[in-house]
């Protein structure tokens, strides 16, 4: 027995060995790319410095933390990416789940409405942001004239002049562009549900409706779940979208954009730190939560 | 009853069809028209006149050539790195028993959380010292950030959905795990590696915070960043023709790629959420 063991062990370590070897490229470039720069921003959050190389660093402890705490532009991000990612995450769920629904169904050219589906999620955020900037031009945009031509709007809006108006519009993109990623992940979802559950269903004579609050939503919970978390993660870091259609307008300066503004256009990369250290600890508490709220979920 | 579901379904079908659709329609339009014709109205749904000349003039404008020349070799490159480094990794993780695995495999998914602005000092800097600021190779390692994780999760999660016998049969063969890896599990792997590549080149063609603040010149500015950067002759006056045909020349290989490969891609962005 003795030398079989011997040779399973050598095996085992000889795994161990090749598999950290196999895994060094990856650990070593994450650690380059990720770790280091994540330390560094951490680090110059606690200094004073311009954005001039070689860098000259002046420590001045919690100072720049305590500026970002008082300044009022920043709390208006905040807000803004949280009304930002609250609408555009509830409105692309709904329409999401709209279209996953009926996409379900069947009916002739449904291959063509699924490939339709990728063409928003495929076009590059900055594209969509011009385009819908361009469709949302007061005098010469296709969208007032649609509204207007449907007579749902009796005067040409300025949508991407007007306070509220602007975070609308962005939101409105916003929800063009991920809406249709939602309904694939959905669609997969509704896929995954066992039809003899909707048959048991229909011969007990449930009503569309009742098939739909009882079965349907039920079992796609998870998967719902999952696409909200994973949305929502992306809408709180958002940047194309805003920037591209409003740029850095009080209106609509989203969390990402501050950061930004203040380290390059302000060339202050010491507060610039801290404003990305601390968009980077908001984001690691709601990751925390949501991940706790998936295992009591899974569970 | 019967009937009438079917007109509201078809009706509901249509009107999805024009949502989803109509935007980029009306990007090709407008990449049609002449100035003149765009700041008109009432606003024609049809160009009167196509003026192909629109898509020569963007490229004679600026260097869009080379814009898109830069586009498509750092999307390129971190595709293949990507890949290559990956699959490594998705093996590893995927198959062989040994301490510290699960710790790897959920620091690299943990990473994948990470907010792009959170790294952009830290990463300017870090360009800046090994000489990679305004530099495609630069954008490339940037990029690593999430194209690396990505690849690394998608692949391991495709390794353990492949059998084990063929592997058995070529370790009881005497193969070493490298030979095992090119000669048994990479070619299985191959439709895991064409999902993630695809959508790896898909987010870095795309991207646009890191190549907006890495890059400063036309030496290595990627189209992302162009067309958010289009200005005219006043910046009221937008030349709207240029940005509308610019947007639909990078648009149209993701169409393609979208067409050709719409299973695998579906497939790549399902994955996640409904194994959990």
């Amino acid at each position: 027995m003795r030398p079989t063991i011997a040779k399973h062990n050598s095996l085992a370590a000889r795994k161990a060995r090749t598999g950290w070897l196999y895994l060094m490229p990856t650990i070593l470039i994450l650690l380059l790319v990720t770790v280091y720069p994540l330390g560094r921003t951490i680090y110059l959050s606690f200094f004073e410095a311009g954005l001039r190389f070689p860098l000259k660093l002046e420590f001045v402890g919690l100072m720049n933390y305590i500026n970002l705490f008082s300044d009022p532009v920043w709390w208006r991000s905040v807000l803004n990416t949280v009304i930002f990612t609250a609408t555009s995450v509830a409105l692309e769920t709904v329409l999401g789940l709209i279209i996953a629904l009926l996409v379900h169904t069947n009916f002739r050219g449904r291959g063509l409405v699924r490939t339709a589906m990728l063409v928003p999620w495929a076009i590059p955020g900055v594209v969509a942001a011009q385009l819908w900037r361009w469709m949302l031009n007061d005098v010469y945009g296709v969208i007032n004239d649609l509204l207007m031509k449907l007579q749902l709007i009796s005067r040409p809006y300025a949508w991407l002049a007007e306070g509220m108006l602007i975070m609308v519009a962005v939101v409105l993109a916003d929800v063009w562009k991920t809406a249709p990623f939602m309904a694939l992940i959905l669609l997969a979802g509704l896929q995954a549900i066992p039809k003899e559950l909707y048959e048991a269903a229909r011969v007990d004579g449930a009503t569309p409706a009742q098939q739909f609050w009882r079965i349907t939503l039920p079992l796609l919970r998870p998967v719902l779940l999952v696409a909200l978390i994973f949305r929502t993660l992306d809408a709180l870091r958002v940047f194309d979208m805003i920037y591209v259609m409003a740029g850095t307008q009080i209106a609509t300066i989203s969390m990402s954009i501050y950061g930004r503004q203040q380290l390059l256009e302000f060339a202050d990369i010491g507060y610039g730190s801290a404003v990305s250290t601390a968009i980077f600890l908001i984001i690691a508490i709601y990751t925390a939560v949501y991940i706790a709220t998936l295992k009591v979920e899974v569970r | 009853m019967n009937l009438l579901y079917r007109a509201l379904l078809y009706a509901g079908v249509g009107l999805i069809l024009v949502y989803l659709l109509f935007p980029f329609y009306w990007a090709i339009i407008s990449s049609l028209k002449t100035p003149t014709e765009l700041f008109k109205t009432p606003i024609d749904y049809y160009p009167p006149n196509f003026r192909w000349q629109n898509y020569v003039e963007v490229f004679q404008a600026q260097p869009f050539g080379r814009y898109l020349l830069n586009s498509a070799v750092v999307a390129g490159t971190t595709t293949l790195l990507s890949l290559l480094i990956g699959s490594f990794a998705a093996y590893a993780l995927g198959r062989f028993q040994f301490r510290g695995r699960s710790v790897v495999y959920y620091a690299t998914l943990a990473v994948t959380m990470f907010p792009q602005i959170s790294l952009l000092s830290g990463m300017f800097i870090l360009l800046r010292t090994l000489g990679l600021y305004n530099n495609l190779l630069g954008l490339v390692l940037a990029y690593m950030v999430f194209s690396l994780p990505f690849t690394v999760w998608l692949l391991t999660s495709f390794v353990r959905d492949i059998p084990w016998e063929l592997e058995e049969a070529a370790y009881v063969d005497g193969a070493s795990p490298t030979q095992t890896l090119f000669r048994v599990m990479l070619p299985l792997m191959a439709p895991g590696m064409v999902t993630a590549g695809l959508l790896t080149f898909i987010h870095a063609w795309n991207e646009f915070l890191f190549a907006l603040t890495f890059t400063i010149d036309d030496k290595a500015r990627t189209v992302p960043v162009a067309i958010a950067t289009f200005s005219g002759v006043s910046s009221f006056e937008l030349p709207w023709h240029l940005i509308m045909a610019a947007s639909v020349i990078v648009t149209i290989p993701l169409l393609v790629l979208v067409l050709i490969f719409q299973q695998r891609i579906v497939a790549g962005l399902t994955a996640g959420a409904v194994k959990g």
